[in-house]
């Protein structure tokens, strides 16, 4: 009696009975399948985002103002990012390649009757550079622009389609709150869409911003203000020396101690990126975890059929146990039983997960991935289900009397 | 040889006990043809369990061979039972869905026997009852004289030193059940296995060497019978009641 024995006195059985056998194994079909298809898109998500991230350049460091609570009782408090703090910046960190401040504000944007409320951002010429964006038609922004104060404007490819719907808004003037800006040039999309895309972009010089665009609200104590500045270190692996640069420089000028909480946001875009990261993976294990429970579920609705089957076949037990079967061989014959329903529903689930996971993706909503560490997991916690499910009613029927079992109608 | 000494098996029935059998002593000889006799409840079916070691005795000593029982574990017992016993059931016991051969190699897989042995061992046993043009019918597509033959098949295939029949003719008609009982004695005369033979029937019985009637447990006798019938015979016409 070995291993091979076990396994086709087994699938006799289960074909016996193709119907119950189907119907038990749908449970943990429909379980892995779950597991499989909402794990694939929740991996799915994380690569998006990743690589939307990735996009936009790994050694960038962005610095901005951020709210803390400097006295228990007053609430958060913000500390303005000086033009002056990018001064320094600029001239005090070593090992950065390019810095660009950028000042943000919200305005009417207008092409002829076509409308809306955009974020117009106020840059310098290194802003392409730090930001990875790459010109499509035109010319980015120049140091001369920004000296002459001159009134051009550059488009992220979706906020070109957006105010000019097709036409080509090369040489074309639109109104921003009111005053006309010509377009100079049209940034290459990052091919990315969704929020985290960078195609929306309306793009002025930072000198013509201050003087024409942002008023008041830029100014500080009479002094100006930048929404953040972005910085490339000069490669990924010094990203992190740059951030104590920057920190200690704004420690300095804004006249804190250690001890402190700094006032400002310096992060990497790496550091952006794991925590996103830990967020969709929280999600798909969450996701993960309940498809599990339809699984566990599928397991004990194989219990309950094997129990059923133990106690529909206890004179064939007895009968077996009487012409010389151990407790051991139909142990391992019962277990089998489950064993196979449980992997075969397990392939089966990973195919069909795998195929709603392909639907998914035909349908655009989000792009699956299925991994093999998945499939291998889902798989393996299967036959862990068959194994778990599987022992009390193998061991009810080994534990059988043959003369009881014999006598048993 | 069977020995037992001071045989009780005791089941408790709520607060009662019921002695199914109350210190039985009894020795049957290698390549004796026993039948055991009496109504129902005497305790017949229990003295068959505990002789093929389905089953163990509460108190007593049973000795198959010489070898004492009552200390095997349940493996070694159900390696007696696949080498040293063939059981035949008054309801056949066969799988469904099994052919004949299957049925009958059912003790060998079990004892490890592999491949052609065992196809060919299964084969010459069906063919000993005489099932040699059957052996891919399924039960469902065989008679009950034919099923109780394929039963017995697997219960030699092995070629266990002893044969136990608990009423395997109850289930049949008296004409197949004479069949049945000569097949027995053929098997008996050819191949000298101790066969042990509950039957209700007193016809049946006399076939055999010797009659142990049961009552309550107890063995109330035990004779030789003086001149056993060749099978055959055929049934007088007043004997064909049960005793």
């Amino acid at each position: 009696m070995n291993i091979f024995e076990s396994i086709r006195i087994s699938f006799r059985a289960l074909a016996a009975n193709k119907l119950r056998s189907g119907l038990t194994m749908l449970g943990i079909i429909i379980g892995v399948a779950a597991v499989v298809a909402l794990m694939s898109i929740g991996r799915g998500a994380t690569r998006n985002i990743t690589s939307r991230v990735e996009g936009l350049g790994s050694n960038l460091i962005s610095v901005s103002s951020a709210r803390v609570v400097r006295q228990a009782g007053v609430g958060a408090q913000s500390t303005a990012l000086y033009y002056s703090d990018y001064q320094a910046i600029a001239q005090d960190t070593n090992n950065v390649v390019g810095i660009s401040p950028t000042y943000e504000s919200s305005a009417q944007v207008a092409y002829s009757a076509n409308q809306s409320q955009f974020s117009v951002t106020g840059v310098t010429p290194e802003f392409a550079s730090v930001q990875a964006y790459t010109i499509a038609q035109g010319r980015f922004i120049t140091n001369g622009d920004n000296a002459a104060e001159s009134r051009v404007v550059v488009l992220g490819s979706q906020a070109a389609t957006d105010l000019f719907s097709g036409l080509n808004p090369m040489g074309r003037d639109i109104t921003i709150n009111g005053i006309n800006f010509a377009v100079v040039g049209v940034l290459a999309s990052k091919g990315s869409t969704g929020f985290f895309s960078g195609d929306g972009v309306i793009l002025i010089p930072l000198e013509t911003g201050y003087s024409r665009l942002f008023g008041g609200r830029a100014l500080v104590n009479g002094k100006r203000t930048l929404s953040s500045v972005s910085l490339s270190a000069a490669n990924p692996n010094i990203v992190n020396s740059v951030i104590s640069q920057v920190e200690y420089i704004l420690r300095r000028d804004h006249k804190l101690t250690l001890t402190e909480t700094l006032p400002f946001s310096v992060s990497s875009q790496s550091q952006a990126l794991s925590t996103l990261t830990s967020i969709t993976t929280t999600l798909t294990t969450f996701l993960g975890a309940i498809a599990g429970i339809s699984l566990f579920v599928g397991g004990i609705g194989i219990m309950n059929i094997m129990l059923v089957s133990v106690r529909e076949r206890t004179r064939e037990i007895g009968l077996r146990k009487a012409v010389g079967a151990r407790r051991s061989v139909i142990l391992m014959q019962f277990m089998v039983e489950t064993i196979t329903l449980s992997l075969v529903g397990g392939i089966l689930g990973i195919l069909l997960g795998a195929a709603i996971a392909g639907v998914v993706t035909l349908t655009g909503l989000i792009t699956t991935y299925v991994s093999l560490d998945v499939i291998l997991y889902s798989f393996f916690f299967a036959a862990l289900v068959g194994l778990f499910f599987g022992i009390y009613p193998a061991f009810q029927a080994a534990s059988l009397r043959p003369i009881e079992a014999l006598r048993y109608e | 040889m069977i020995e037992l000494e001071n045989v009780s098996k005791i089941y408790k029935l709520g607060q009662s006990k019921v002695f199914a059998l109350d210190n039985i002593n009894l020795m049957i000889q290698a390549s004796e043809m026993v039948a055991v006799m009496g109504p129902s409840g005497s305790g017949k079916s229990t003295l068959m369990a505990i002789l093929g070691c389905l089953d163990v005795p509460t108190s007593g000593v049973y000795r198959l061979e010489g070898q004492p029982v009552e200390n095997l574990s349940d493996n070694q017992l159900a390696q007696v039972r696949s080498r040293k016993v063939g059981f035949v059931f008054q309801q056949f016991n066969l799988l469904p869905r099994t052919n004949a051969l299957e049925n009958v190699m059912l003790p060998l897989l079990y004892d490890g026997v592999h491949g052609k042995a065992r196809i060919e061992k299964a084969k010459a046993a069906l063919e000993t009852v005489g099932l040699a043009d059957r052996i891919h019918h399924h039960p469902n597509q065989l008679s009950g004289g034919e099923q109780q033959r394929v039963a017995i098949a697997r219960a030699l295939v092995n070629d266990p030193t002893i044969l136990l029949a608990d009423e395997p003719t109850g289930n049949l008609d008296t004409k197949t059940g004479d069949e049945i009982i000569g097949l027995f004695q053929k098997l008996h005369e050819e191949h000298g296995q101790t066969v042990v033979y509950v039957t209700h029937d007193a016809f049946i019985a006399r076939h055999t060497q010797r009659i142990i009637r049961l009552v309550d447990g107890k063995i109330i006798s035990d004779e030789p019978v003086a001149h056993p019938l060749v099978a055959g015979t055929p049934r007088p016409e007043d004997e064909w009641k049960a005793s």
